[in-house]
Parts: structure tokens; sequence; C-alpha cells
């Protein structure tokens, strides 16, 4: 089955579980308590006094791993039709995704020797 | 063009959505709403492309960039202080650019889609979207752009690295300047 | 689509998703239990014959508690996070084949929701979606360490989901498709016994090894580091939000041991099962492979939860080195040597 039609149990399932998040959110905001008093709405981050609020800038290195990510995964992605297609590609479709595996291989060894794989430093 | 009654109504119910969805992108003040209604376009494009029988660029699709770019575009939200004085202001010169460039980038593809239509309609191949005959393609009649796309992404590493170790060298200085708000 | 099919798809959905729910609800106490037997305690024992009972009170619970949103919170997005972390934990379950099919009033039942093309790559997008439901809510917090955790944990997945990629390519150069039925179909030879870890050994580590760090489990549970982080990316969370949580938590480790059997241990498929018995009792079929099937996803949920609490938590420096520095490098390996097998002594 490869039709679009083969997706519809899939968006039927997706529903149902929207309609279950929903409800169950629905009916716990309805049957618990609600007393609310200003203390209770403030923030509870450590169980101290909170300073000020959440939204300072994080480091560097999360964004240099998010846009590596980003990178590597198009490589990733673009296996996948291949290693699909392998058995009837035999020993020519291997030397090209060699090649471009050396070539992913030289990316990551300059990342890698560039330091961007250091969390403690 | 067909007429509208001949459309299916599961186009029309999936272009509605994204066009909301991608709206609320444009019009939310809030950046971080615009980037989950942008997640919900990217939903709604892949369910087009899987009434197009795209099924691997569907998912492909959802992979790169509803799991991946936007991934990275909330990291770099999370990176800007978004406290509300830092809000950059809106002026009428970038308004009048941006709508300049888009209604180009209309232009272009109106102009695509009006000579490609004929032949996509006279031709639609089933299955051209599978993974299996994809790669066919791919690996046989576009394997020169394929490892040449290899080389795109190595200068877009070496670029990344570039950028994230200048910052990396201001970092400490952000990092400072970040807690003094606090 | 014709009706009957809709229906019975429907009436599947709706058993699968209740199934989901209940084994989330009760791995709560399996995992209770299991802490309780490493650690040479008796665990929850008070509600119900051997506290069989207790998740049901857990859940009941839930429902009841007051819901608290921190002013400074954003509310929606504070509310969606939990929504999208439990929405997309319940739809991953949709492309699983979960054993052979059954003749029941003449017509033959797939016991999967959707055989796609792309089944595994389904997975994986979703996978990569789940990322927001954290995100969102850690962030939406509006609490530092809410937002560590939701910022680790984004990152640590993000990481994880490269050398889980690769190690499933060389799965698929073997079998040729990404259809998780045709993946389990394939390794029943050998009267049911051609499992793919046989040929995949260093290929099964990195897929378990990403699946631990996917799901946020021990040892790879630093978004929700108690020492650093009080409670991580939930801390402000209480009643049904805190639920979906933790809920989505354990379905995605029923979930991943899920497509851990069917990739690598053959799913459904158990010793002579060919047997020609089988072929007159579709249904008895049907019924022992469903229960392999979940036998197998035990197996698997017990070794989650065996890990846990045994090993100690990585550090995250430590967590990145390994995700970036040896599972990719050993997953592309993995790969280029599985080509080059099979491409020498052609299988």
């Amino acid at each position: 089955m490869s039709t679009s039609a083969g997706y519809i149990p899939i968006l039927l399932q997706i529903l149902v579980a929207v309609g279950f998040v929903v409800l169950a959110l629905f009916l716990s905001s309805k049957l618990g308590p609600s007393r609310k008093t200003v203390q209770k709405d403030e923030n509870f981050e450590c169980g101290i006094e909170s300073q000020g609020n959440a939204r300072y800038p994080i480091s560097v290195k999360y964004f240099l791993t998010a846009i590596l990510f980003v990178l590597f995964d198009v490589e990733v992605i673009f296996f996948y039709p291949y290693a699909v297609n392998f058995k009837d590609m035999g020993m020519e479709g291997f030397i090209a995704v060699v090649t471009f595996v050396a070539i992913f291989l030289a990316g990551f060894i300059y990342v890698w020797r560039k330091g961007a794989f250091e969390w403690d430093k | 063009m067909p007429e509208l009654s001949k459309i299916p109504w599961p186009f029309l119910i999936l272009s509605f959505i994204s066009i909301l969805c991608a709206l609320y992108v444009v019009t939310s003040n809030s950046p971080i709403r615009s980037v989950l209604a942008l997640i919900l376009t990217f939903f709604s494009i892949s369910a087009h492309y899987v009434m197009l029988n795209a099924q691997f660029l569907a998912i492909v699709n959802l992979i790169v960039y509803a799991g991946a770019i936007m991934v990275l575009f909330l990291f770099v939200l999370m990176l800007l202080n978004l406290n509300k004085e830092t809000e950059p202001l809106k002026s009428n010169k970038w308004l009048i650019g941006a709508a300049v460039s888009a209604g180009l980038l209309l232009l272009v593809f109106t102009a695509s889609i009006q000579t490609s239509s004929e032949h996509i309609m006279r031709h639609p191949e089933a299955g051209t979207g599978l993974v299996k005959s994809l790669g066919k393609v791919l690996f046989t009649d576009y394997l020169v752009p394929f490892e040449l796309s290899g080389i795109l992404f190595l200068a877009a590493m070496v670029g990344a690295v570039m950028l994230g170790k200048r910052d990396a060298a201001n970092e400490s200085d952000t990092e400072i300047t970040g807690r003094e708000e606090v | 689509m014709e009706l009957s099919l809709l229906f019975e798809k429907s009436v599947l959905i709706l058993i699968l998703t209740a199934i989901t729910l209940g084994i989330a609800t009760y791995l709560t106490y399996g995992e209770r239990k299991v802490a309780a037997f490493l650690q040479d305690r008796l665990g929850p024992n008070r509600a119900g014959i051997y506290g069989i009972f207790q998740p049901l009170a857990d859940a009941g619970k839930m429902f009841f508690k007051e819901e608290l949103i921190p002013r400074n919170a954003e509310k929606w997005l504070f509310i969606m996070g939990p929504g999208l972390a439990m929405v997309t934990a319940c739809i991953t379950s949709a492309v699983i084949p979960w054993g052979t099919d059954l003749v029941l009033f003449g017509r033959n039942i797939s016991l999967q929701v959707a055989d796609v093309d792309i089944g595994i790559l389904y997975i994986m997008g979703i996978v990569s979606v789940g990322v927001y439901g954290i995100m969102i809510g850690g962030w939406a917090s509006n609490n530092k360490y809410s937002l560590y955790g939701a910022i680790r944990a984004s990152s640590q997945m993000i990481s994880y989901e490269l050398s889980m990629g690769l190690a499933l390519i060389a799965i698929i150069m073997m079998s040729g498709s990404l259809s998780l039925r045709e993946i389990v179909d394939q390794q029943s030879g050998w009267h049911g016994m051609k499992w793919n870890i046989l040929f995949q050994p260093l290929g099964f580590i990195l897929f378990f090894t990403c699946a631990l760090a996917e799901t946020n489990r021990a040892p790879f549970d630093l978004p929700e580091c108690e020492t650093e982080l009080i409670g991580g990316y939930h801390t402000e969370y209480s009643s049904m939000k805190l639920g979906f949580y933790l809920f989505a938590e354990y379905i995605n480790m029923f979930v991943s041991s899920a497509v851990m059997s069917i990739v690598y241990l053959g799913g459904y498929n158990f010793p002579f099962m060919d047997a020609a018995w089988f072929s007159t009792h579709p249904n008895w079929l049907g019924a022992i492979s469903v229960a392999v099937m979940f036998a197998k996803v035990s197996f698997f949920i017990f070794l989650f939860m065996w890990i846990r609490w045994t090993l100690p938590r990585f550090r995250y420096d430590q967590l990145m080195h390994l995700g970036w520095k040896s599972l990719i490098p050993l997953a592309l390996i993995n790969m280029l040597l599985t080509g080059l097998g099979m491409l020498l002594w052609g299988k």
C-alpha cells in the first residue's frame, strides 16, 4: 500500500490523540480545586524567591550543536534513498556513497579538530 | 485553471490551514509563537506532499524543516534576549523591502508554475516521490549534483564553526551582560 | 478507502490508544516494583493486593489536583508543552505492526494502523518533532532551571538522533525497504529466527544507546537531573500536565521498545512459526505473535528499568562527547562495513 489513502488511519490516530489530550487537560482543570493566591502563583523555581526571569541568553555551544545537527541530519537523510536501492546499485552506487561519506567525514573531522564538540572547556 | 468545485476538498482544507498558519507566522507578536505556527505550516505542507503521493518528500520535510531547522530557530530565539525592552522595532523601510522581495518571489513562482503545470498535469507519474524511485534518480541522473551537495555541506560546516568560534571568544562577555540584566 | 476498512482501523486505533495509556500507567507501577526489587525493598503494596491499584490511584489523583500556572509563565504555551509531548508520544505507534494478520468475520485484519512506504522514517519524523513538547514547556515556565532542562533535553535528543538514523541505514540496506512490516517479514527466515541482531550487533548497541538518550532515560536523564536542575523542564508543572510529561516518557519507552523489537529482534517472529499447523489456524498464529511481540517489548522495558536503577548519570560533557565523538563515527563505520560485507559476500 503506497498511496495517499494509507495515511488516513494516521490522521485518525492523530485526531484521537489530540482529542484525548484536550479532553484530559480540560477535565483536570475543571475537576481540581482552584484557590489562587499571590504567593501560590509565583514561580517555584528552586524554592527560594526567584530573581528576575528566565529570559537571558544561553551558551552559544547549544546553537553550534543545533546548526551542526541540521547539516548532518540532511546528510543522513540522503543515505535513506541510497539504502533502499542498495542491492540494485551494486559496487558503483557504493563507490558514489563512499565518496559522499568521505566528504562528510572531512567536514566531521574539521569540526572535531576545531573543537566544536568540546564541552568541558 | 480548474474550477473551484473540481478541486478536491481535502486540498482546499489543507491549503486553508497552511495559509492561515503562515499568516499567523508573520502577524504574531511573539517570535516563539511564530515558530510554532511555522511548524504547523510545515505539517500541512507535508500533508500536501502526501496527497501528491510524494511520501518521502513529506517525511523529509517533517524531519528536516519541522524537526531540525525549527529547533535551530528556537535555539536562536532562546539565544537572543527576549525581554520586552530588546524587542526590535519594526520600521516601514523593512516592511517595504520585505514586500518587494516577497512580490518578486511570487512573480517567479507563478511564472514557473504556469509553464510547468501543463507538463505536470499531462504526465502524472505515480510514485515519483516514493523513496525507491527517488533514490534511483538521485544516484543515476543526479549523481554529480549529489556529490557536489556534499561539498556544499562542507562549506556550511566550516562557516558554522567559524561563526560559532568567533562567538565563543566573546561568549564570556555576553554571558556577563546577560546576567546583569537579570 | 472503503467504510468497513475505516471502521476496522478506527477500532484498532482506539484499542491501541487504550492499551498504550494503560501500559504507560502500569509502567509507573512496574518501575517502582523493579526499583524496589533491585534495591531489596517491597515497593508499593497498599492499594490492592501487591499494590496493583496504585497506578489507578495515582492517575485519579492527577485529575483532582489543583492546576498551577505561574503568573510569569506564558499561559498557552505552558499548557501546550505537555499536550504536545503527549500527542507526539501517542501517535508514533501508528506504523508499528503488532502481529500477523487475524481472520475475523471473514476479513483479513491487519494489526497495524498504517503500513506506509516510509514506515520507519515516520517514527524518526515524529521523534524529531517530539523535542518541542519539552522545549516549549521548559521555556514557557519562565524558570531558569526549566529552561536549562529544556535546552539540555533538546540538544541531547538532536545529537543522538543522528547516530540513530545512521544505525538504521545499515538495517535498511539489508531490508531494501522502509516499511516496518517488510522489515519484520524479512526476519522470518530460518524458521523465524533470522533476526537482524545476528547481523547487526554493533548497530543494535548503538540504536539501544540512542533510544535511551531519546527517551531521556537514565543514564541520559540530564534534562531532569535533580541535583543540578531541581525538577528539570517540568519543575513548574502540576496535576495532569505533570502527568502528561511523565506518561509521555513511559509511552516513548514503550514505543521505542517496540521499534527495537521490530528492527533488531524480529518483531512478532518466533521460532517455528512456519509450522504447517499455523497456516490453517491464522488466529492462533496471530495471538501467539502478538504475545511474542509484547514479551520482547517487556524484555526491553525491563532492560530500560534495570539500567536506570543500576547506572549513575552521565555528566553533560560526557554525554555530548559520547554522542558526537563515539556514536556517530561508530555508526558510520557500521554502515560502511555492512555495505562492504553485503557487496563482497552478497546476501
